[in-house]
């Protein structure tokens, strides 16, 4: 039915192309790196590094267990709840997490639990001296749980959600109560999600960046991905700059491979679909429970959100709107961010195209390894984490000239191919079912190139386009690994001038400049939302 | 029922020794379908009805054998310059097209219309009941109303060959023979030759002239549907339609089996 050269296919292969490209020369960083100091790279294998394996995997584990424990119970509650008032609201809220800049987050949870925070006086007066503040691995774990406990509740209540309701009926027919509903009922469906979820929880973790660059406070809470920040940029020691990020691969490989065992899918959603009609009585002391437990998880999830608000609308707004720096960083993130979603959904739009393209020539028979490639190519991405790639190419341009004058380049196709992921969960099934519905229909009425791109494609694809670009943004928008190694005077986003002010401890500033970054990608994540919701709808 | 159609402008189609595989499943068809008839094409799941339909149409290429239609082969060519029209049993329309438009695309696929189009799309808009739809959007017409629309642009593509893959499989009874007998009224004026995949006995009496029955991926029997219906069909057709034939015709155990 295809022409043997469909343009689909080669603009796949294009992207494909680049991708690699892009990881490959990390790599080649790397090795050349490697191999020019092998000795350097071997004597950093010390009893530091195994400290830094150790404790990169224990809060790692840590986390996992605090997220994932009590998230099973919110989602229950949830489920068992599936209609009162606020219920879409707190739903939204466990979405937004998902999109706002670690940075942000970290700083609100400083101004909640910090040593000046709004907690600290309750915290002095129930201890009885001194406040030290929530640096180092309680710090870590606390913003941990605030990013992966909405997540894996919403996981586990999408998970709940596709128990069929005539379960349900069947039941409440029985006379099940509660207990042995969640024994016969809901666990199997848990526990099923359970490796998934568990997993994909502790791989963000292990490759958390900005958290414990900001909450870790110092070389006893220091994880690989920040070992090798301070190994490029503070210590100039790129012997232990390789030996770090390959450990750093080697580990999140591992995980990956044991997810992907396991099944798990390694991207979140922002969108749930709206509750099935539930046949359910709850009892009043079940009720109050999970009342009880819904309101803790908000408190947890909003208490961050809410102390970045109260703190940043304390800022002096008016005098850092006016600040050069200020406004040359927002310029340079709006820039950056817009080019790097763009190409996201540009490369991600390709690959979809692709792949449906090979798939319907193929019919029958098995993949070829292209067709794998572009079916899976893009989840390996997540095997190597932003900062990774960066220092492979911090590594192999510092031979050929001024590593900070690619700034912009690597924060662009950096966070553009670490938002793939998420692009594609938006594009692919939307573009799927479309070529479903319409693939026929044009080869029957002769629509195709530009007619088909403008009459047919463009039209069944423009939301789930704009959706993934909001939230390929968003993440871009957000990011500090790259920028953390490439940043300079010259070039800053508002995540590294937020550091930077964090740094030299001007707090009110920083509140003030996440409360930016945070209502732009909390704006940008519920466009996105708004968007893929009426997509659902549509249809 | 028309026999002597107007203009009698239909074209023969041939299956010359056609071979197909689709995974595990193979196809071997070698059948002709006359010109100007309704042929109604009925058989058991998986014997091959649609796939029959999609050679025809060029959405499947035959790994061997040749297509022939109007004594023209057409093996080679893609779907859109062959000389057909198919109806599928769904998505026959652009969700975000307006009716007007998706019976247009029929004219021009880049919808760059003139004003003759546009009069011959209210016309065949006119003659398949559609007036006054012409705005909407294809989600707020009725599943009858989206096939008269699917109907409408075969009428402005105005091609010897029609194709219908149980297009009207999910209408209700009466809706199902009131759709019949647009299908049949339009055959009368254009005299098209119509393929009409049908998994129900009393749609293939009601404006089918001759049946070809598949079985197994091939042709089993073929004849006119007069004598089909009158028992002279061959003995899988018989026990396909169900026990004591001639009567069990009746709606009741009509029901569609997919």
């Amino acid at each position: 039915m295809q022409p043997a050269s469909d343009p689909r296919i080669t603009a796949g292969s294009v992207a494909l192309a680049a991708i690699a490209l892009l990881i490959g020369g990390a790599f080649a960083g790397l090795l050349v790196e490697g191999a020019h100091d092998l000795s350097g790279a071997w004597v950093a294998f010390d009893p530091y590094l195994l400290r830094v394996v150790r404790f990169t995997l224990w809060q790692a584990a840590l986390s996992t267990l605090l997220s994932v424990g009590p998230a099973l119970f919110v989602a229950r509650a949830l489920s068992r709840h599936p209609r009162f008032f606020g219920r879409a609201f707190i739903l939204q809220l466990f979405a937004v997490p998902l999109a706002l800049p670690a940075i942000v987050a970290a700083l609100g949870i400083l101004a909640l639990y910090g040593r000046a925070g709004y907690f600290a006086g309750l915290f002095n007066w129930v201890g009885g001296q001194g406040w030290p503040g929530i640096y180092g691995l309680s710090g870590i774990l606390v913003a941990h749980v605030f990013f992966n406990l909405p997540l894996a509740t919403r996981l586990f209540l999408e998970a709940l959600q596709t128990i069929p309701s005539d379960q349900w009926r069947l039941a409440s027919q029985l006379g099940m109560a509660a207990r042995p509903a969640f024994r016969l009922i809901e666990w199997p469906t848990l526990r099923a999600a359970m490796p998934g979820v568990a997993g994909l929880v502790f791989m963000l973790c292990i490759t958390s960046f900005t958290i414990v660059l900001t909450l870790g406070g110092g070389p006893a809470a220091t994880t690989l991905e920040v070992g090798i920040y301070q190994a490029l940029r503070f210590d100039f020691d790129p012997a232990r700059a390789v030996a770090l990020t390959l450990l750093q691969i080697a580990l999140t490989f591992i995980v990956v491979l044991a997810l992907t065992r396991l099944g798990a899918n390694v991207v979140g959603d922002t969108n749930l679909p709206v509750a099935p009609r539930r046949y359910l009585s709850v009892n009043g002391t079940e009720a109050t429970l999970n009342a009880l437990l819904i309101g803790l998880a908000l408190l947890v999830v909003a208490g961050p959100m809410a102390a970045t608000v109260i703190a940043g609308l304390s800022a002096d707004l008016d005098r850092l709107a006016g600040e050069t720096a200020v406004r040359q960083a927002t310029l340079t993130s709006a820039v950056l961010g817009f080019l790097s979603a763009l190409l996201s959904v540009m490369l991600s739009l390709a690959l979809t195209m692709a792949r449906r393209a090979l798939a319907s020539n193929r019919r029958s028979g098995p993949m070829t390894l292209l067709e794998h490639a572009t079916d899976t190519g893009a989840g390996f991405v997540l095997v190597v984490p932003p900062i990774v790639v960066g220092a492979g190419w911090f590594l192999l341009l510092r031979h050929v000239g001024d590593v900070f004058a690619i700034a912009p380049l690597m924060v662009v196709t950096v966070n553009a191919v670490m938002a793939m992921p998420f692009a594609l969960r938006a594009i692919r099934p939307a573009y799927d079912a479309a070529s479903e519905r319409h693939e026929r229909l044009c080869a029957q009425l002769g629509i195709s190139g530009w007619a088909r791109l403008k009459l047919v494609d463009w039209p069944s694809l423009r939301r789930p386009l704009a959706t993934a670009f909001a939230f390929a943004m968003a993440l871009s928008l957000g990011d500090l690994g790259v920028i953390a190694l490439f940043g300079s005077d010259s070039v800053q986003t508002l995540p590294y001038l937020l550091l930077a002010r964090m740094g030299s401890y001007r707090t009110q500033d920083a509140a003030g400049l996440a409360l930016l970054l945070g209502l732009v990608c909390l704006v940008l994540v519920l466009a996105a939302d708004r968007l893929g919701k009426g997509m659902a709808r549509d249809v | 029922m028309s026999d002597g159609a107007a203009d009698g402008k239909g074209v023969p189609v041939r299956l010359d020794k056609v071979s197909f595989s689709y995974g595990e499943a193979l196809f071997a068809f070698d059948v002709e379908f006359t010109a100007t008839q309704i042929t109604a094409i009925m058989g058991p799941s998986g014997s091959g009805k649609s796939t029959l339909l999609n050679l025809v149409a060029g959405f499947e290429m035959p790994r061997s054998g040749r297509v022939l239609i109007g004594g023209g082969d057409v093996s080679g060519e893609p779907p859109a310059v062959r000389p057909v029209s198919m109806v599928f049993q769904e998505n026959n329309l652009f969700a975000h097209l307006s009716v007007e438009q998706n019976v247009g695309l029929g004219r021009s696929p880049s919808l760059r219309l003139t004003d003759t189009d546009h009069a011959d799309i209210a016309g065949a808009l006119a003659r398949t009941g559609l007036a006054g739809k012409e705005k909407r959007l294809p989600r707020e017409l009725s599943g009858g109303e989206r096939q008269r629309v699917a109907l409408a642009r075969v009428l402005v593509r105005d091609r010897p060959v029609l194709l219908l893959d149980e297009p009207f499989a999910s209408l209700g009874p009466a809706l199902r023979d009131d759709m019949l007998d647009l299908v049949a009224g339009l055959h009368a004026e254009r005299g098209m030759t119509v393929l009409f995949v049908t998994h129900q006995p009393q749609d293939a009496r009601r404006i089918g002239q001759k049946v070809v029955f598949l079985d197994n991926g091939a042709v089993a029997a073929t004849g006119t549907a007069d004598d089909f219906f009158a028992g002279a069909g061959p003995e899988a057709f018989r026990r396909y339609i169900g026990a004591g034939a001639g009567d069990a015709l009746s709606r009741d155990i009509a029901r569609k089996r997919t």
